[in-house]
């Protein structure tokens, strides 16, 4: 069973808005906010692929799982 | 280890553009290390100059920030004199190719058990965009305004030729390529190159009317394949993915080793 996705950490200082995530999202789960930088609309469609966090130029997303499972 | 605690976190949000694809291989790269379980003070890392050089300053290992092109022959004393030590090269196209070429193919050549990683973005970015040789026939580049007439190199036909004995590829859209690459070329004994094609928006991107970075991914997405697949026979022009070398040959140190040891017992009489 899928692991279930508890929070997306965004690290707002070291994102630079590159949309990568946004775009790849193959859920739609994220998109940049009014100051450019990536933020979560729609946590619950979130499938825990973790391509967004493994595909981020800088180190900036961070996709959190339940049960005391490593990130 | 989690890969945030191989990275110097003082150093973030680290000087690459926004977009670069140099992030995504420093990521790959942590990832391989984490999965293999290396200690920290197993690894030494061993850079030229050049944007992709600058990957470093960003990790906590054992690092050396040296000469443009010359990283493999510092590489190559640091492994020569602590052969148990995980010895990692990361280098840009023209690092590796132009000013570190000749390096490049002797390093091929000894088989000296280290990883060469080609962060090939096709341009010069830290200089201001000029065409590097792997740039190739058509590509625009601010020393080549009516576009570059130079065919490239082949990184994986270059190393082979000069005697890697493994060679991959991938590109850093197919992320987990490159975390698996890296590590299996870590593990390899021998000398092991990996080509990773980056995307450099900044120049390569404006220059050759890419709209943004997503169109460059998009571009590594659909003209790349896994080696000797069905599309690459009806679409020549594609680019192959995959490991292309994988042999086993003596190893550099083991037969200095034994030279030392003949030159020892000689002397002993």
């Amino acid at each position: 069973m899928a692991k279930k996705v508890k929070e997306i950490i965004v690290n707002k200082e070291w994102c630079k808005g590159c949309g990568i995530c946004v775009h790849f999202c193959p859920k739609k789960v994220l998109k940049l906010d009014k100051s450019n930088k990536a933020a979560v609309t729609d946590l619950d469609s979130c499938i825990g692929c973790k391509l967004c966090e493994l595909r981020c130029p800088d180190f900036a997303i961070e996709v959190k799982f339940l049960d005391n499972e490593q990130s | 280890m989690p890969v945030k605690d191989y990275i110097r976190k003082r150093f973030f949000p680290h000087i690459w553009c926004p977009g670069c694809g140099h992030g995504i291989v420093l990521g790959g790269m942590l990832g391989a290390i984490e999965e293999l379980g290396l200690k920290k003070k197993d690894v030494v890392m061993v850079s030229g100059i050049g944007c992709s050089s600058r990957i470093v300053g960003y990790v906590d290992f054992h690092t050396l920030h040296t000469l443009h092109g010359r990283a493999l022959a510092f590489a190559t004393g640091v492994k020569f004199s602590r052969p148990e030590l995980n010895v990692i090269v990361p280098m840009g196209d023209g690092d590796a190719t132009a000013i570190g070429g000749n390096h490049f193919i002797h390093a091929c050549r000894r088989n000296i058990n280290m990883t060469a990683i080609v962060m090939n973005n096709r341009i010069y970015g830290m200089t201001g965009g000029q065409f590097s040789p792997l740039s190739g026939p058509g590509i625009y580049a601010t020393t080549a305004p009516y576009s570059s007439i130079d065919y490239d190199f082949d990184i994986v036909e270059l190393a082979r030729g000069s005697g890697a004995t493994f060679v991959a590829r991938t590109t850093v859209y197919h992320v987990n390529e490159v975390k698996d690459y890296i590590k299996k070329a870590i593990q390899h004994k021998g000398f092991s190159v990996v080509e990773i094609l980056s995307q450099c928006p900044t120049y390569f991107g404006r220059k050759n009317k890419l709209k943004d970075v997503n169109e460059m991914l998009e571009y590594f997405k659909n003209n790349t394949t896994p080696v000797g697949s069905q599309a690459k026979k009806d679409n020549p022009n594609l680019i192959e993915r995959g490991i292309f070398v994988q042999i086993q040959k003596e190893e550099y140190c083991d037969k200095y080793l034994n030279v030392i040891e003949a030159a020892s017992k000689e002397v002993k009489g």
